[in-house]
C-alpha cells in the first residue's frame, strides 16, 4: 500500500466538499481518499448526484475543497493559486465532459488545437499535433467540420484528442458517455480501451457499469463517499469487455 | 381594457425583477430627452431681450458707417441723412480703435464720440451710473461684465485718463464679445484726439418703413460707405444662441443614435433571456403580437418616464443657456414647452426605444416554443480567417478577437458608439484648440488678453456637457457590453480556463474584445470628429488640432477602455468553472 502511495500520480487525502449550511448542508464529497498510479485506468461509478463530478472538478483544479488534500504529481492543487492552477491543467490535466464542451464557432480541428495554442506552442505545432491526435481518434476526415456538424459520438471523440493535446499525466472524463447513444458509447469505450493499452493514466467517471471494461479499478460512491475500491484482474477485465461489446 | 392591465402588469413586473437595467436604460434614454428638449427649447427662444433694448434706446434702423480719416464727416456719408425713406438720423459720430487699459489690463476698444445731450436716435440705454459728461465715458454693458470695471473705476483711452460715468446697453451694433472690440462712448471734448488719427463715421438713421431697412441698406451700400440694416444687427446678436442651438441638436441626434446603440446593447444582452421568456408566454397561451406588446410595453414605460425626466431637466437648464448676455435689456426667460415639443420629444423617446426592442421582439415572436424554452442562444458567428490570424497572437489577443468576432452585431454596436463619442470628443479637442488661438491673439481678435473668449467660452461648455453626456453613455456601453461579452462567452471562458488559460489571460482577452473595436474606432473618430467640427464650424474651421493631440487620442481612447472593462473582464473571469460547466 505505502508503495502504491509512493508513486501515485494523483492523490486525495480527507476530501471534503460541502455545499450549503444547517438542514440544507449538502456533502457532495466527503471524506475521500484516492490513489491512483501511473497508467492506471480507474472508474468511479455511482448513481446521480454521489458526487462523482464533483469528485473530478476537485481532483482537476477545476472546484476548491472544502478540507483535504489534493496532490497531482506530488504537487498540492488545493493550495495552489489560479495561475498556477491553469498552468498545472495546461501541461498535466486532460478534461473529457460529458457535454463535451466543444466550442461551436471552431471546427474540428481549431477545438483541438486550442490547448496548444493556450500552452505557447506555435501555430503549426499545434495544428500537426491536432492533426496527428485527429488521427488517432479516427475524425481526421471532420477536420474542417464544425461540432454541429458531427455525430454525438465523434463530438467525443474530438473532446478526447482535445484532452490529449498537451499530452497530459492524466485524463479526467467527466460521464464521457452519458450523452451517447449505444453505438456512440461503444466507440469511446473503444477509445479509452486504447488509451489505457497504450499506458495513459485515466480516471473516469461514470454511472454506466459497462465503462469498467475499460478500468484497472472500480470505484463505487454513494453520498459522496467511497463505498468500495475493486482492483479488476486481467480475466475480470476480459470478461467485462466482452459483455461490454469491446471483445469476442 | 382587461388585456392592457395584464400588459402593463407583466411588463412593469419584468422592470422591477431587473432594477439594474431598468435603471441604465433610464438614464440613456434620458440623456437623450434632455439633450433633445434643449436643443428644441433654444430653436424657439423669444427676440424680447433685443427688442426691448431696442425700443429703450431709440434703436436705429440702419447704421451707415464710413471709413474718413479728418476732422469733418464725409459729405457722402451725410447725404445719406437727405435719402429717400429717412425719416430721421442723428450724428454722423466719429469712432477710433483705441487702446483701452483699466487695472493691468489692455484691450482694444471702439471709441465714439458722443454729445452729452441725449440723441433723439440710438441714445445708449444707461443701466447704471449716468451718461457721458467730460471726463466720464461710458461702456457698453457686455465690455464692462468681460472687464469687470464699475461706475467710478478709472480707465485710459488712448493715453486719456477718464473715468466710467455709466454702462449701457445698445442695439446699433451686437454687444461684446459677439461684436469687437468692445465699445466705450466718451465726451467730444474728451476726444480731441480723435482728430489725429484714423476715423470711422457712424450715421445712425430712422426710416419711414423699418421692415424696408435691407432693401434701403442694399440700395445704398457702396464700396466705401457700409449700412448694416437692424434685421441684420438682431440676428448677429442672437447668434450665440444660434450657435449653442446648432450644437445641442447635432449633440442630440449623436445622442439619439448612442441611445440606440445603448439600448441594443443593454437589450440584446438579455436576448437569450427574453427569448426563453417569450417561450414561456407562448407556452401559456399568448400570441406572437401580445408578445411583441409586452416587450414592447416595457420599453414605452421606460422611454415614456425618460420624456417626462427629460423634459423637467431641459426645461429647468434652458435657460442657463439661452441667456443672451449681459448686453441686452432682460432675458428671454423660461422657453415655452410646447405641446410640440412634448410630443416630439416624446415621439423620440419611444422611436429610440422601439428601435432597440423590435429585433427581440420579432425574433422572440418567430421563435418555437419548444426551441425558445431550451436553446434560446444565437449561435456564435464563425469567421475563419480571423480565427486562423488569432492562432498567431499572444493567448489575450487569440481570445480577445475570437469573443470580439463571435457577436459581430454586438461588436459593430460598440464600435459604432465608440466611434460617435471618439468623433466629438476629437471634435472638442479642436473646438478647445481654435479657441486657445483666439485667447492666443487678443489683439487681433479684440477679446480681452488672459479671459479667452467668452463667446467660444459659452460655445465650448456647451460641447463639454455633450461630450460628457457622450463619454458615461459610452462607458455605460462598454462595462455593459464587456459584462454582456464576459456572461455570454463564460462557458468558452470557463473552458479556455479549463484547457489551460490563467485567469489574467481570461480578463485580459475579455477586455481585448473591446479594445480591438476602440482601436478601430479611434482610428475612425478622429477623422470624423474633425469631420464634424468642420461641419459645424464652417467657413470658420480653419485650424486643426496638432497631430500629436489627434494621435493621443488613440493611445488614451484604449487606456480609457481597459480601464472601463477592467473590472467587469476580472468579475467575468473569476467564476468558479466548475460551476459554470456544471450549469450547462
Amino acid at each position: 500500500m505505502e508503495q502504491a502511495v509512493g508513486r501515485a500520480v494523483l492523490r486525495t487525502r480527507a476530501l471534503c466538499k460541502r455545499f450549503g449550511r444547517g438542514d440544507a448542508l449538502v456533502r457532495a464529497v466527503d471524506d475521500v481518499d484516492l490513489h491512483v498510479a501511473p497508467t492506471e485506468t480507474v472508474a468511479i461509478t455511482g448513481p446521480s448526484g454521489c458526487g462523482k463530478s464533483t469528485l473530478l472538478h476537485l481532483l482537476g483544479g477545476l472546484d476548491r475543497p472544502t478540507s483535504g488534500e489534493v496532490l497531482l504529481a506530488g504537487s498540492r492543487v488545493d493550495q495552489m493559486g489560479e495561475r498556477a492552477l491553469a498552468r498545472l491543467r495546461r501541461s498535466m490535466v486532460g478534461f473529457v465532459f460529458q457535454a463535451f464542451h466543444l466550442i461551436e464557432e471552431l471546427t474540428v480541428v481549431e477545438n483541438v488545437e486550442l490547448p496548444a495554442l493556450l500552452a505557447g506552442r506555435s501555430p503549426r505545432a499545434a495544428r500537426r499535433r491536432a492533426a496527428e491526435l485527429l488521427d488517432q481518434v479516427g475524425v481526421a476526415d471532420r477536420a474542417a467540420f464544425v461540432p454541429a456538424a458531427l455525430s454525438g459520438g465523434q463530438r467525443q471523440r474530438v473532446a478526447i484528442a482535445r484532452a490529449l493535446s498537451n499530452d497530459p499525466l492524466v485524463v479526467l472524463a467527466d460521464e464521457p458517455t452519458g450523452n451517447l447513444d449505444s453505438a456512440a458509447t461503444l466507440e469511446v469505450l473503444r477509445l479509452f480501451d486504447t488509451l489505457r493499452r497504450a499506458g495513459q493514466t485515466l480516471v473516469i467517471v461514470t454511472h454506466d457499469a459497462r465503462i469498467a471494461a475499460t478500468a484497472d479499478r472500480l470505484i463505487s460512491m454513494r453520498d459522496g463517499a467511497f463505498v468500495d475500491d475493486t482492483r479488476l484482474t486481467g480475466a475480470t477485465t476480459s470478461a467485462l469487455s466482452v459483455l461490454a461489446g469491446l471483445e469476442g | 381594457m382587461g388585456r392592457v392591465l395584464l400588459v402593463a402588469r407583466v411588463a412593469l413586473r419584468d422592470l422591477r425583477r431587473r432594477p439594474t437595467e431598468a435603471v441604465l436604460l433610464l438614464l440613456v434614454i434620458t440623456a437623450t430627452t434632455t439633450t433633445l428638449t434643449l436643443g428644441l427649447a433654444l430653436s424657439r427662444v423669444t427676440n424680447d431681450p433685443w427688442d426691448r433694448t431696442r425700443a429703450a434706446t431709440a434703436g436705429p434702423d440702419v447704421v451707415a458707417a464710413m471709413f474718413a480719416p479728418g476732422p469733418t464727416a464725409p459729405g457722402e456719408l451725410v447725404a445719406l441723412r437727405r435719402a429717400p425713406g429717412v425719416r430721421a438720423a442723428t450724428g454722423p459720430y466719429p469712432v477710433v480703435f483705441a487702446d483701452l487699459r483699466v487695472r493691468d489690463i489692455d484691450v482694444s476698444a471702439s471709441a465714439e464720440a458722443r454729445d452729452t445731450a441725449p440723441a433723439a436716435i440710438d441714445q445708449p440705454a444707461v443701466t447704471d451710473g449716468r451718461w457721458i459728461f467730460p471726463g466720464g465715458a461710458v461702456v457698453e454693458r457686455g465690455f464692462a461684465d468681460a472687464l469687470g470695471v464699475r461706475v467710478g473705476d478709472p480707465i485710459t483711452v488712448a493715453g486719456r485718463a477718464l473715468r466710467v460715468a455709466g454702462i449701457a446697453v445698445t442695439t446699433a451694433q451686437p454687444a461684446y464679445p459677439l461684436n469687437t472690440p468692445g465699445q466705450v462712448w466718451l465726451a467730444r471734448v474728451d476726444a480731441q484726439w480723435l482728430s489725429t488719427r484714423p476715423v470711422a463715421w457712424v450715421l445712425p438713421l430712422r426710416l419711414a418703413d423699418p421692415s424696408a431697412a435691407p432693401v434701403f441698406a442694399g440700395a445704398h451700400s457702396t464700396p466705401a460707405i457700409r449700412l448694416r440694416p437692424w434685421q441684420d444687427i438682431r440676428d448677429r446678436s442672437v447668434a450665440l444662441v444660434a450657435i449653442e442651438q446648432t450644437a445641442l441638436l447635432v449633440g442630440s441626434w449623436l445622442l439619439g443614435l448612442l441611445a440606440v446603440a445603448s439600448m441594443a446593447v443593454l437589450v440584446g444582452g438579455r436576448m437569450a433571456e427574453q427569448i426563453r421568456r417569450v417561450g414561456l408566454l407562448k407556452a401559456v397561451g399568448a400570441t406572437p403580437r401580445w408578445i411583441a406588446v409586452i416587450l414592447l410595453a416595457e420599453h414605452v414605460l421606460l422611454a415614456l418616464a425618460a420624456t417626462v425626466v427629460g423634459l423637467a431637466i431641459g426645461w429647468w437648464a434652458a435657460p442657463l443657456l439661452t441667456n443672451l448676455g449681459s448686453g441686452l435689456l432682460g432675458t428671454p426667460g423660461t422657453p415655452a414647452l410646447t405641446g410640440l415639443t412634448v410630443v416630439e420629444v416624446a415621439g423620440t423617446a419611444v422611436l429610440v426605444a422601439g428601435a432597440a426592442t423590435l429585433v427581440p421582439a420579432l425574433r422572440g415572436a418567430g421563435t418555437s416554443t419548444l426551441r425558445a424554452l431550451t436553446d434560446p442562444a444565437h449561435p456564435p458567428r464563425r469567421w475563419a480567417w480571423l480565427i486562423a490570424v488569432s492562432a498567431h497572437l499572444p493567448v489575450p489577443l487569440l481570445l480577445g478577437l475570437r469573443l470580439a468576432i463571435r457577436r459581430p452585431r454586438r461588436t459593430i454596436l460598440s464600435l459604432a458608439s465608440l466611434v460617435i463619442t471618439i468623433a466629438v470628443i476629437v471634435a472638442a479637442l479642436a473646438m478647445e484648440h481654435y479657441a486657445a488661438v483666439l485667447s492666443a491673439r487678443p489683439a487681433e481678435s479684440g477679446h480681452l488678453p488672459g479671459l479667452g473668449n467668452p463667446l467660444v467660452d459659452r460655445v465650448d461648455q456647451v460641447v463639454l456637457v455633450l461630450t460628457v453626456v457622450l463619454s458615461i453613455l459610452a462607458a455605460i456601453n462598454a462595462i455593459f457590453i464587456t459584462w454582456t461579452t464576459a456572461l455570454d462567452a463564460q462557458r468558452a471562458c470557463a473552458l479556455a480556463r479549463a484547457l489551460g488559460a490563467t485567469p489574467r489571460q481570461v480578463s485580459a482577452g475579455l477586455s481585448a474584445a473591446q479594445l480591438i473595436p476602440t482601436l478601430v474606432a479611434a482610428l475612425l473618430g478622429i477623422p470624423a470628429g474633425l469631420g464634424l467640427y468642420r461641419l459645424a464650424a464652417g467657413g470658420d474651421a480653419g485650424l486643426t488640432p496638432p497631430l500629436w493631440t489627434l494621435l493621443a487620442v488613440v493611445p488614451a481612447a484604449l487606456i480609457g477602455m481597459a480601464v472601463l472593462t477592467a473590472i467587469p473582464a476580472r468579475l467575468g473571469a473569476r467564476r468558479p468553472i466548475g460551476d459554470i460547466l456544471r450549469s450547462e
